[in-house]
């Protein structure tokens, strides 16, 4: 049992997924129950598999026993794992939120067929972390994005919009990818990443792979949102079902980052990557535009989750940013940023659609006095906040404070500006909401002519708190924030360290 | 080299209220004996605690005590020396008092709120214990971070317009503050490998460039700066006054701004030192530089009627005596700056709840009302003179032992013209403190009023406190041991042990 864990991860979603349906046209509630059962042992399976990595090393599944470079092979190595389980963490805990929000904002005929492509979306996921094949990883990659167009077309006003501008620049992305895919077999006749691994510096000249790898770094930069490539994002997040976004926004653009990471370090190598092409000059300049342009539109924006969204933006350029550093703090601080954003994203994300479905409130001035009503998750919220700001001893520091390692040991002073004035930029808009959630209350009252502080009584409001089912995973999710920064030591000691090339200082 | 003592007693000295603030969180904001009686535990706790630590530090030893790894090769680490402790021993010895005087206000004012308050209070305090007692930049960092947080909820309390503004002011300035100084650690961390404290310095001897070093220690003393109220990096602070008083009282003596000169003062002392200072040829600049804050703030303070703001620019600019006694380098001068730390705390604390006993019994805020508010108030005015006295630096008080030192180092250091900043800025405070004293006693009142003092939780404080700066002024060594610990700081430091 414990062998096919890998493969378990995503057989129990992909299985479940068909048969979710079909029990959800004998009634429709079940269709929830199943899946979250099904998302539960999917978790335990990708926590098996981590074990299994951390005590006894990689671990090469191979899918119906063929053994590669003909088979299709799942590779799961130290980063890959924390990001499986990362990732089966965060969107089991989503599901066990999402369930009343799903209830209000998804009509209940469709229930079966939401969940069915909840399952399917995470399943694509997991398998796109898994895979150490490339086409597979194609495939996975477009189910992930066909199942996000249905989720995300499922949304509001606007969701159909928005779902169309990300099948139009979705399609580009995977088409890119695909021809990137293409190019490389033609050249190579390999599929398998291990094996691409070792056949391609001899042939690293050839201006095909030239072009495969800028196919590659523009098709999965569209999947993750990269600066300039991120104009289907905000609108994706902000009028998406709420469940739908607070599936996304933490796993779908991170594991396109790990995958980033990936094709990047282990497809090609860092010689490639890094020498042969400048790709890591290029990067950088991008990482850092879109770090600014990021926070500064989530600045400028009214709505909370298309502020998330912006701000989402922002933080792929950090893990982009720690990659283009090319050295191994900012590896590090790249890959711990992951997990980081991850948690972050997630509790606020989840936060909002707490917020939403308790009280309908999306624009950041109705937020005014919050506190007195969800004090916990409101709590929650400003934990998440001051990660995203990187408030010590949140996870959101850590991985700043390798960032800044990374860019002063490489003597990247303007990166350096760079990083520090983003955080700077983040404590703006996140300082606005949390002073409008706790320190308004008397702002808009008149004070009398002789000025100065009277003593009001604050007008009584009766708590009234998310229900248990969404407050119990935003505290979850908290406490993984505080968990990734006080443990980094140990993540990366476990499992981060190994991403880096040898001989890298 | 010192005998190193392994003891979780610094640990729990910054848990204790940690775990107390979440007490009074969870109490119900009703239950106002409740709360106060958590508080009152954690603040007698947290001073056991750090007082049962004295007599180790005063044989010499060190405490330390290595917890999880924050970063590979980077613990959270705790370290008592003799700078530390004096810091530890100010902060919890005044939370009491501040603890006690916070209860008389709030009370007497029917402040909302009132959980969230102490919450802050107590997770400032316990980042306080964290920065005196820190034995590493991050760690330091990690709980200078905490408390500029755990500052923000207290400085916006009032939550109306200017209190929000006051608030976000505050924020500006000291995370901007936070970001330089995490690039400073960050590049010391690249360049010299290791961020732990050591007497007389570390990062000598790593060949690093002159330049990088001038850059790192700017970026530094900015980081700190800003929470020390150097100009021109001051401003938050006087803005910060729309804080209920206890918070002024605890900003300028007890936590906020203490914390920031006693950064300023480990960076000098601990982590440049004065041989590496004077190699890079920056602590005139530096010295020169707070002069010119001590002078200037001075000056602001003799213009401005309202009674705290007054305090607040005097606090300004007795901090950067402070700074100004460890850029000089000199065995005097450095004892006296250390020493100005806790005599500084007890006089300054002692003017603030002087000026908020005045506002909660008459409602007056400025100077120009307060005619005749000794004959009504007499305690409270009589402490405010005394406590007045000393920040001018007149014996017996605790002041002018400080600032003798400070003359002497001066004198050391062979820089005569800091003794001239030092005398001008001494008539300065007395142009600008003996006014409101003259008019307290000698100006009639405009309607005759009897005698009535405010309440006892607000008198009882502001006694004790500057009951304490005289008895420091006569016995400097007086329960805690302040001149004996801040010699051996500055001799640890002079001789690099």
């Amino acid at each position: 049992m414990m062998q096919q864990a890998p493969a378990l991860t995503i057989a129990i979603l992909l299985l479940t997924a068909f048969w979710v349906p079909i029990f959800g046209m004998v009634k429709r509630e079940s269709a929830y129950y199943i899946s979250l059962t099904a998302m539960f042992f999917s978790f335990l399976a990708a926590c098996a598999t981590l074990y299994a990595v951390v005590t006894t090393g990689p671990i090469h599944y191979r899918m119906g026993g063929w053994p590669p470079p003909w088979g299709i092979e799942f590779v799961i190595d130290y980063l890959n794992a924390g990001v499986l389980v990362l990732i089966s963490l965060i969107s089991l805990l989503t599901t066990v939120s999402a369930k009343k929000s799903v209830e209000r904002e998804i009509h209940r005929s469709k229930w079966p067929l939401f969940w069915s492509l909840y399952l399917l979306l995470v399943m694509s996921l997991m398998g796109m972390t898994e895979t150490g094949d490339m086409f597979n990883m194609y495939v996975y990659l477009e189910v992930s994005s066909l199942t996000a167009y249905g989720l995300i077309a499922m949304g509001e006003k606007g969701a159909l919009m928005a779902s169309f501008n990300y099948v139009i620049l979705g399609s580009v992305g995977a088409s890119f990818y695909l021809l990137g895919v293409g190019y490389l077999y033609i050249a190579t006749g390999s599929l398998n990443m291990a094996d691409l691994s070792k056949i391609l510096p001899s042939i690293y000249r050839s201006k095909v792979i030239f072009t495969a790898f800028a196919f590659f770094i523009v098709g999965i930069g569209l999947k993750m949102g990269l600066f300039p490539l991120h104009m289907w994002l905000p609108d994706a997040y902000t009028h998406a079902p709420s469940a739908i976004s607070t599936l996304i926004a933490p796993t779908m653009t991170k594991v396109s980052a790990y995958v980033f990471f990936r094709i990047i370090l282990t497809v090609f190598n860092p010689h490639f990557s890094w020498e042969v092409i400048p790709a890591a000059t290029l990067l950088r300049w991008i990482a850092a535009v879109g770090i600014i342009y990021g926070s500064i539109m989530a600045i400028a924006q009214k709505d909370i989750k298309r502020m998330l969204a912006y701000s989402s933006i922002s933080q792929i350029g950090y893990i982009v940013l720690g990659i283009a550093l090319a050295n191994r703090m900012g590896l590090i601080g790249g890959a711990l940023h992951i997990f980081s954003h991850a948690f972050a994203k997630g509790s606020l994300f989840m936060v909002v659609m707490a917020v939403i479905y308790k009280t309908g409130i999306r624009n950041i001035d109705d937020f005014k006095g919050l506190n007195r009503k969800m004090p916990f998750t409101m709590a929650a919220f400003c934990l998440a906040a001051f990660s995203m700001v990187g408030v010590p001893p949140t996870a959101g520091f850590f991985s700043k404070w390798y960032l800044v390692l990374g860019t002063v040991a490489g003597k990247y002073w303007w990166l350096t500006a760079v990083i520090l004035a983003s955080s700077l930029l983040n404590a703006v808009y996140f300082f606005r909401i949390i002073e409008k959630i706790y320190f308004s209350s008397f702002v808009d009252l008149v004070t009398g002519g002789s000025g100065g502080h009277e003593h009001h009584e604050l007008p009584a409001v009766a708590v009234a708190e998310a229900p248990l089912m969404m407050l119990v995973p935003i505290l979850l999710m908290a406490a993984g924030i505080l968990a990734v920064g006080l443990f980094n030591t140990q993540i990366i000691h476990h499992l981060l360290q190994f991403i880096v090339p040898k001989g890298l200082a | 080299m010192n005998t190193i003592v392994i003891s979780y007693k610094p640990l729990y000295a910054v848990l204790v209220s940690l775990v107390g603030a979440f007490f009074i969180l969870f109490t119900s904001e009703k239950r106002q004996n409740l709360r106060e009686a958590w508080t009152f535990i954690a603040a007698f706790i947290k001073f056991g605690i750090v007082i049962s630590m004295l007599p180790v530090i005063l044989h010499g030893k060190i405490i330390k005590l290595t917890l999880v790894e924050l970063a590979p090769g980077l613990s959270l680490m705790f370290k008592v020396d003799f700078f530390g402790i004096i810091f530890g021993l100010v902060a919890s010895g005044l939370w009491i008092v501040t603890s006690l005087y916070s209860i008389g206000y709030m009370r007497g004012l029917k402040e909302h709120a009132q959980n969230r308050y102490f919450f802050a209070f107590a997770l400032c305090l316990s980042a306080t214990m964290g920065i005196a007692f820190s034995g590493n930049l991050l760690t330091f960092y990690l709980f200078y971070e905490m408390l500029t947080i755990a500052t923000y909820p207290l400085v916006t309390h009032n939550e109306d317009e200017e209190a929000v503004k006051a608030g976000r002011k505050y924020l500006t300035y000291t995370l901007t503050a936070g970001v330089l100084l995490l690039f400073a650690i960050g590049a010391t961390y690249i360049y010299a490998g290791t961020l732990e404290f050591t007497p007389g310095g570390f990062l000598k001897g790593h060949n690093i460039s002159i330049g990088m070093l001038q850059i790192l220690l700017v970026a530094y003393l900015i980081g700190c700066g800003v929470k020390a109220g150097v100009m021109p990096f001051h401003a938050w602070l006087p803005s910060a006054m729309v804080a209920p008083t206890p918070v002024s009282a605890l900003l300028h003596a007890v936590a906020v701004v203490k914390a920031g000169v006693f950064g300023c003062v480990r960076i000098i002392a601990y982590v440049f030192g004065p041989v590496l200072l004077k190699d890079i040829h920056m602590w005139l600049i530096v010295a020169y530089f707070v002069s010119f804050t001590i002078i200037v703030s001075s000056l602001f303070a003799l213009a401005s009627d309202n009674l705290k703001r007054r305090l607040a620019f005097s606090t300004i600019s007795q901090l950067s005596y402070i700074i100004l006694g460890a850029a000089l380098l000199s065995k005097s001068s450095l004892t006296g700056s250390i020493l100005h730390i806790p005599n500084h705390a007890y006089m300054k604390i002692t003017l603030f709840f002087c000026a908020g006993a005045i506002f909660v019994k008459t409602g007056k805020k400025n100077i120009s009302e307060m005619d005749g508010i000794g004959r009504q108030m007499p305690f409270t005015m009589l402490a405010f003179t005394l406590a007045s006295f000393g920040m001018v630096g007149i014996p017996p008080l605790c002041g002018f032992i400080s600032k003798w030192y400070l003359c002497l180092g001066t004198l050391q250091a062979h820089e005569i013209f800091f003794l001239f900043v030092l005398l001008t800025s001494a008539v300065l405070n007395a142009a600008y403190f003996f006014p409101i004293v003259y008019a307290a006693f000698f100006r009639k009142p405009a309607e005759a009023t009897g005698v009535a003092e405010a309440s006892i939780p607000l008198v009882l404080p502001l006694s004790i406190t500057v009951v304490m700066a005289v008895i420091f002024g006569i016995f400097p060594n007086f329960l805690f041991h302040f001149f004996d610990l801040a010699r051996n700081a500055a001799t640890s430091i002079i001789t690099g042990m």
